[in-house]
Parts: structure tokens; C-alpha cells; sequence
């Protein structure tokens, strides 16, 4: 909805428009260090009016501190002492800011190659990431090892962000030449037309952030704030087979629900109805949804990233961990993942390593039993067959786990396709793990 | 045009294309409730942190809607700065009460009493919250410890994780944060470690007053406008009260105000404002110039990192 009411603000008099409903974008960034993102996010928020006058009062006044002439827009989103000390972004941050058309979740990732498991952390939920480049320096092997992170990820669309292009004159053939080149590389990791756009835009000064820029009169594409505005939002699947990871069993034993015994998850994927026929994994027992509870009452259907409760009309044995499925398009069951690991600590990963994986609402322990390749970063082309995984790299992987599993290819679904990698020892995760092979699914289906 | 921008042109028509409209709100609910039954799932200890505030409010009627129509499986714990505004205190008393949940009230004023406190030369009691909030969470050795923080309220909040591994002493180190990928929460810790857990992470202010007008959820009056007894101080509107103040020369006025955040009343200001009604009160928020924080909270003023500095001693 883009329906709109004006109010004045009772602290400046000035009338402002008030967004009444919207749809909702979850986006990531990504790209370089010093190629300005949290410039073009403190940017962006700015010139969106997102900023509110105490925590631009604040920047003025750090600013000024630092001896600088004009604000500097990346200390509205730098929030951490380090940060702030070493003008670098060290962890993921989140902003919130809304237009009349869309509300938007901005995870800012940090761009060190030593934090690349930050860029996995902001985009593993995003449905849109930007990627900035330097017009100065072009794509670089960075670029191409974020664009393989983000496809391999399955982040359905990507926004490159020419940034500084002040600094090269507004020159078109200059980002004629970076867009073909990102463009193409992009293409290789599976991403099709119209899944891609190319922006050239100067985040220090502004120009086609949130208004077009009379500085590149050959561009002819939309801001970056007109594209996020418009972009269509890829909605979770729900003609997908019905998932429901079990994460807890709702039994009050009251004088008032004695006999109420629910299974409490988020939907995740596909839609389930009352009467619908199911399977209760590993254990295999099939049964029909006898009721679909929600937080608001019993309802005739949900869809995916609904919490519910399902009821179910046997007496069957379910408890935490457990899968609750379309009986006619169950997953596999098995304890032999054949998987793309991004490993995300410093202690390399090695065959016969002992771990635990998590999945859906199950953790159970699990052997490395084989290190098959390593994938370049940069096209994912696989390379070698590597005695080791170090921190930021990308491998496929054999694990063997000591209970079956049901998983789906995360091709066909993000929720089940997915697993956490975690140390036994200390509780720290260790890998972002996906089922299946490292080409970005759902840019290219 | 460039040969780029013929590439890039998007599929279809975004009219027609356009995916039906998720309600945002529900779209939090969700996640909220999700995040509650993992820690109830994954934990042995948790605790709900609760102040009487909008935000840890609605965090309990999140709660309440995440495990019904059984009861909620965790208690309530409120760190009382000895500095509450008594409407906030029976608002907590009766609010636990009615839905049966037990209370753990852990006092400053008991720790500054008994000498293992020092009040400090500004008055304000916020900064003093930590001691008691880390024992008694070690004392009943919680293990997962439930707060209302949202990433929009303050740059350090911004960089929180939904799931906050803190060690042996209570802190946060944003720098060895654990990464969360998709919606797969490691709640892993040794003896002695736990974990913050903020399921409102995603709420921006706006949304949890429009979650209060859906929900018809109750606050403590002060949230809405009435007339109190003032006077000013560093710019703010302090409630005259046995919170020191006014000193000399602070001269008390009757104005009329309401709350937008609920803390120690020697550092919360109030804000002058004609909201009656959550209606009024979404209005005034939606149309603000300034933060919540901003304008009511002395204490993050201290320095530009004065939130990061408290979290890494262990408060939330």
C-alpha cells in the first residue's frame, strides 16, 4: 500500500509524510574496504530523512571533533569505538528506514576480507544486496569474491553500485566498462537479466542515491532509491512442499486445555490446511493436521513464516527436532550431507573433524568425513581437493551425521537446505553450510 | 541508454508481479515468537528481563502469545534502580500477577544500603544497574536472559545480535560476536556463560506502538499525557522526586507531559506532549524529529559510546 498522511513534527513545525503501510525489503551491502558504504548508507538514510536531528546533531558535532569541514555521513552508521577510532566497519550493522512505498531492513556489512563471515551473516536472509565498487579501481577480486558469496547465498538480486564516480569525471564509458565487466561475471554465477542493475552513484555528494543526478545525464536507469523502492520482493515460497521444523510441544495440562498437545514452529516453506495429510520425521509416521493454531486463534490455513501450532489428529510421538512435512513430497531423509561449507573460523577445517550441525530445530553430532573441493572465491569453480578449509573459504564437503537428517537441496528451500556447522568444545559456529552445489539457485531459476 | 541498462530492465510488470502484501507487523510477531520457542526449546534457565516499559511490555505478551494457551515457562526479572515512578512498579506488580508469572526484583538501593554500591556524584542510578543484574542472574543461574533492546534505538544496539553469547562476567564483545545466519540461533555456552536474547531486535519504535494499538496491549499511564510537576535540567524534563531534584536554582513548573521511554527517573525525560490516546501517541512519534533516546535519555549522552561502554561491562 502506498497510501500516505502528512503530519507536523511537534519538535521542528516542519510537516512530514508518514508511510501508513507498507511491504517490507530486507538488503545487505557489501564491497571493499574504503569503497564507501557506510557512506552510501549514511547517505541514504540521510537523504531519505531517516535521520533524525539528535543523531545528526551528533555526527556534526563528531565531525567537527575530528577537525573535519563537512559531516561525515559514514559516522551515522560506524557505531562502535573501534569503528569509529579506525574509520572501518569491523561488524554487521542494522538500519531501519521506511519511504511511503517500502520499509527496509539494511544489514551494512563490514568489507575486510577478514570479516567475509560478516557479509554471510547480513546476506543469509537478504532478498536484494548492493555491492559498491570504487569507479576508480573498477571490479576488483574482491567484488567477484562478494558476487560469488551472494549468489552461492541465493540472494535473489544485486544492485552494483558505481561509487565515486565524481572522482572520475561522471565519465560513461568508465562505468560502461566496470557494469559490463560485473555484469557478465555475474551472469557466470548464475544470475539472469533483469536480476542485476548497474548504478553509477556518488555517496560522498549524492548524485542517483536518492535523487537522479544531472551529473550523468547518459544514465538513464533509476536511483538506487527508486530501484529498492520497486524492486519485486521475492516472497517465501509457497507453492514449495510444506516444512515445519518442530521447536517446541505446547501441552498446559490445565483444568481448562487438558488434553491440548501442540507442536510449535515457524512454517518453513509451502502452506499447510486443516485435513492436510503429513509425515512426522526421522520417525516416518504419517498422520493428518487435526487443527492449524496460530497466535491469533485457530486458522483454516498458514504459510510460510507463520508461527503456529499444529495439531494433528493421532496420537503420535513428536517432539523437538522432529519435521513435520507434505506427506506426498516428504524430504530425504539421511546421514550422509553432501554440502558447500562457507568456513567462518579461524581454526581451519579438516577432514575427521568431529562437529555438531545444526538443522531446523535439530543439533546432532557429525563427522567430516571428506574434504572433496575447494571452490575458487572468486568464480566458484572448483580448484583443488584441499587438505584443509581455512576462515573465509568456500569447499564442498562429505558429513556424516549420527542421526538421519531430512533435508532438501537449498536450491529448493532456504529454511531446509540450510545448516549450522558448530565446535563441540566451545559452542562457536563454524560454518555457514548449504545442501547441494555452489551455483546461486535462485538467481538462475 | 547504455548496452547495460538494456539488460537490466525488470521482468514484467512490477504491478502485476508485485507479491501479495505481508502485513510487516505480522511478519514480526512471527519472528518474535519464533525466537521465544527456540530459548524455550534450547535453555534450562531463561528469564524475561522486564521493566514496565512498552518494549519489555510487549515482550511479555509476546511471550504470553508464543506458548498459549499453555502458561509462559519463564519468570520475570526487574533490576529496581530504587528510582521507578510508582505508577511503573504496580503496573509490573499487577501485570505479573494476572498472568500468574513470578517476579525476581533484584534492588540498587539494597546494594548502595549494604555499602556494595556507591551512589555516583550525578545522581543517576542507570549506570549502577549491572551489579545487580549480573548477580542475580548468576544466583538463579539464568542461562538465557530475554531483553527488550531494538537495533534502532542507539549505533551500539545496531551491531547486537538477536542471539548475544556473553561470558563468565557478563560482557559483550562485539568483536568476536558469532555470526547468525538465516534464522538458525546457536544458543551454545559453557557453565557460567549466557546468553541475551532480544527478539524485538527487528522492531523500530514506530512498529512497537502500532503492535500496542493492534494488540490493545496496556502500558503505565505515564506513557501517555498528563499533567506532573517538572523542572529542567541539561535540557530535559525531570520529574520532581526523592531522585535529587530540583537542586537550587532548578525551578519546578506543572507541565504537560508524557514518557516515550521508561527508565531511572533521574536520567529519564519527559517530553512535553498533548497524546492522549495510542492514536495521538503513534502521530507524535511518527511525525518526531527525534530519537527516543535522544530526547529522553541523559545517559547516552555521556559520550558517543557511552551505550557500547555499558554493554561490554554487562548491561544490556
Amino acid at each position: 500500500m502506498t497510501e500516505t498522511t502528512t503530519r507536523t513534527a511537534p519538535d521542528s513545525g516542519t510537516e512530514v509524510t508518514l508511510p501508513v503501510q507498507t511491504d517490507q525489503l530486507r538488503l545487505a551491502t557489501a564491497g571493499s574496504v574504503d569503497d564507501g558504504k557506510s557512506t552510501l548508507v549514511g547517505r541514504l538514510l540521510h537523504d531519505t530523512k531517516s535521520v533524525l536531528a539528535d543523531q545528526l546533531d551528533a555526527v556534526h558535532r563528531a565531525s567537527a571533533d575530528r577537525g573535519l569541514a563537512t559531516p561525515d555521513l559514514s559516522l551515522l552508521v560506524d557505531g562502535l569505538r573501534a569503528e569509529r577510532e579506525q574509520g572501518i566497519t569491523i561488524d554487521v550493522a542494522y538500519r531501519y528506514f521506511a519511504t511511503p512505498k517500502r520499509s527496509f531492513v539494511l544489514a551494512d556489512t563490514p568489507g575486510h576480507v577478514q570479516y567475509t563471515r560478516n557479509t554471510v551473516t547480513g546476506a543469509s536472509t537478504a532478498q536484494l544486496a548492493v555491492l559498491l565498487v570504487d569507479a576508480r579501481n573498477g571490479v576488483v577480486e574482491q567484488t567477484r569474491r562478494h558476487a560469488a558469496v551472494l549468489a552461492l547465498l541465493g540472494v535473489p538480486q544485486l544492485v552494483l553500485a558505481v561509487n565515486k564516480i565524481d572522482m572520475v569525471d561522471f565519465d560513461e564509458a568508465v562505468f560502461t566498462r566496470i557494469a559490463t565487466e560485473f555484469t557478465e561475471h555475474a551472469r557466470a554465477l548464475g544470475y539472469r537479466y533483469g536480476t542485476v542493475v548497474t548504478i553509477p552513484v556518488s555517496a560522498l555528494h549524492g548524485d542517483n542515491v536518492v535523487e537522479r543526478s544531472a551529473n550523468t545525464p547518459w544514465y538513464e536507469g533509476p536511483s538506487l532509491l527508486e530501484h529498492l523502492e520497486q524492486v519485486p520482493v521475492a516472497p517465501d515460497p509457497h507453492d514449495a512442499p510444506f516444512r515445519l521444523p518442530v521447536q517446541y510441544v505446547i501441552r498446559p495440562r490445565t483444568a481448562e486445555h487438558p488434553d491440548y498437545r501442540g507442536y510449535a514452529g515457524q512454517v518453513a516453506a509451502g502452506v499447510v490446511a486443516e485435513g492436510d495429510e503429513v509425515v512426522v520425521l526421522p520417525a516416518g509416521v504419517r498422520t493428518r493436521v487435526s487443527k492449524v493454531d496460530t497466535p491469533n486463534g485457530p486458522q483454516p490455513k498458514a504459510a510460510a513464516g507463520h508461527s503456529i501450532t499444529l495439531l494433528l489428529e493421532d496420537d503420535v510421538d513428536v517432539s523437538r527436532g522432529d519435521l513435520i512435512a507434505a506427506a506426498d513430497s516428504a524430504p530425504e531423509l539421511t546421514d550422509e550431507l553432501d554440502a558447500t561449507v562457507c568456513w567462518l573460523a579461524e581454526k581451519p577445517l579438516k577432514p575427521g573433524a568431529k562437529v555438531l550441525v545444526k538443522h531446523g530445530t535439530r543439533t546432532v553430532q557429525a563427522l567430516v568425513t571428506e574434504l572433496s573441493a575447494r571452490f575458487d572465491e572468486q568464480e566458484l569453480s572448483s580448484v583443488d581437493s584441499p587438505d584443509a578449509l581455512q576462515l573465509n573459504e568456500i569447499g564442498r564437503v562429505q558429513v556424516r551425521t549420527a542421526e538421519p537428517l531430512p533435508v532438501d537441496a537449498y536450491a529448493d528451500s532456504r529454511r531446509t537446505g540450510s545448516f549450522l556447522v558448530i565446535d563441540p568444545a566451545d559452542g562457536t559456529t563454524l560454518a555457514a553450510g548449504l545442501i547441494g552445489v555452489p551455483l546461486a539457485p535462485f538467481a538462475a531459476g | 541508454m547504455t548496452a547495460i541498462d538494456a539488460e537490466v530492465e525488470l521482468p514484467g510488470d512490477p504491478q502485476t508481479d508485485a507479491p501479495p502484501q505481508v502485513d510487516n507487523l505480522d511478519a514480526l510477531e512471527s519472528e518474535a515468537i519464533h525466537v521465544f520457542r527456540e530459548v524455550a526449546g534450547e535453555f534450562d534457565r531463561p528469564v524475561i528481563l522486564f521493566s514496565g516499559g512498552k518494549d519489555s511490555t510487549v515482550l511479555v505478551h509476546l511471550a504470553l502469545k508464543a506458548f498459549r494457551p499453555a502458561p509462559v515457562p519463564f519468570p520475570l526479572l526487574h533490576v529496581d534502580t530504587g528510582h521507578n515512578f510508582p505508577e511503573v512498579l504496580a503496573f509490573r506488580d499487577e501485570l505479573a500477577s494476572r498472568h500468574g508469572l513470578r517476579l525476581v526484583v533484584a534492588s540498587v538501593q539494597e546494594y548502595i544500603d549494604d555499602g556494595r554500591l556507591q551512589e555516583r556524584p550525578d545522581g543517576t542510578r542507570n549506570p549502577l544497574q549491572t551489579t545487580p543484574l549480573l548477580d542475580a542472574i548468576s544466583e538463579n543461574r539464568f542461562d538465557a536472559v530475554f531483553g527488550g533492546g531494538r537495533r534502532d534505538e542507539e549505533r551500539a544496539r545496531a551491531k547486537e545480535r538477536i542471539f548475544s553469547l556473553r561470558n563468565a562476567f557478563g560482557q559483550w564483545d562485539p568483536r568476536r560476536q558469532r555470526p547468525e545466519l538465516w534464522n538458525l540461533y546457536n544458543g551454545r555456552h559453557r557453565p557460567g556463560e549466557h546468553v541475551r536474547v532480544f527478539p524485538l531486535s527487528n522492531w523500530t519504535e514506530l512498529d512497537i506502538w502500532r503492535y500496542i494499538q493492534r494488540e490493545k496491549i496496556e502500558l503505565p499511564e505515564i506513557y501517555y499525557a498528563h499533567r506532573r510537576e517538572v523542572f529542567q535540567r541539561d535540557g530535559m524534563w525531570l520529574t520532581s522526586g526523592p531522585w535529587g531534584g530540583p537542586r537550587d536554582g532548578e525551578v519546578p513548573v506543572v507541565k504537560t507531559v508524557r514518557y516515550r521511554t521508561v527508565g531511572d527517573g533521574s536520567c529519564t525525560g519527559a517530553v512535553e506532549s498533548e497524546a492522549y490516546t495510542v492514536d495521538d501517541v503513534i502521530a507524535e512519534v511518527a511525525a518526531s524529529r527525534l530519537t527516543e533516546r535522544g530526547a529522553t535519555r541523559a545517559d547516552d549522552r555521556l559520550s558517543e559510546a557511552a551505550m557500547e561502554d555499558r554493554k561490554r561491562e554487562g548491561y544490556f
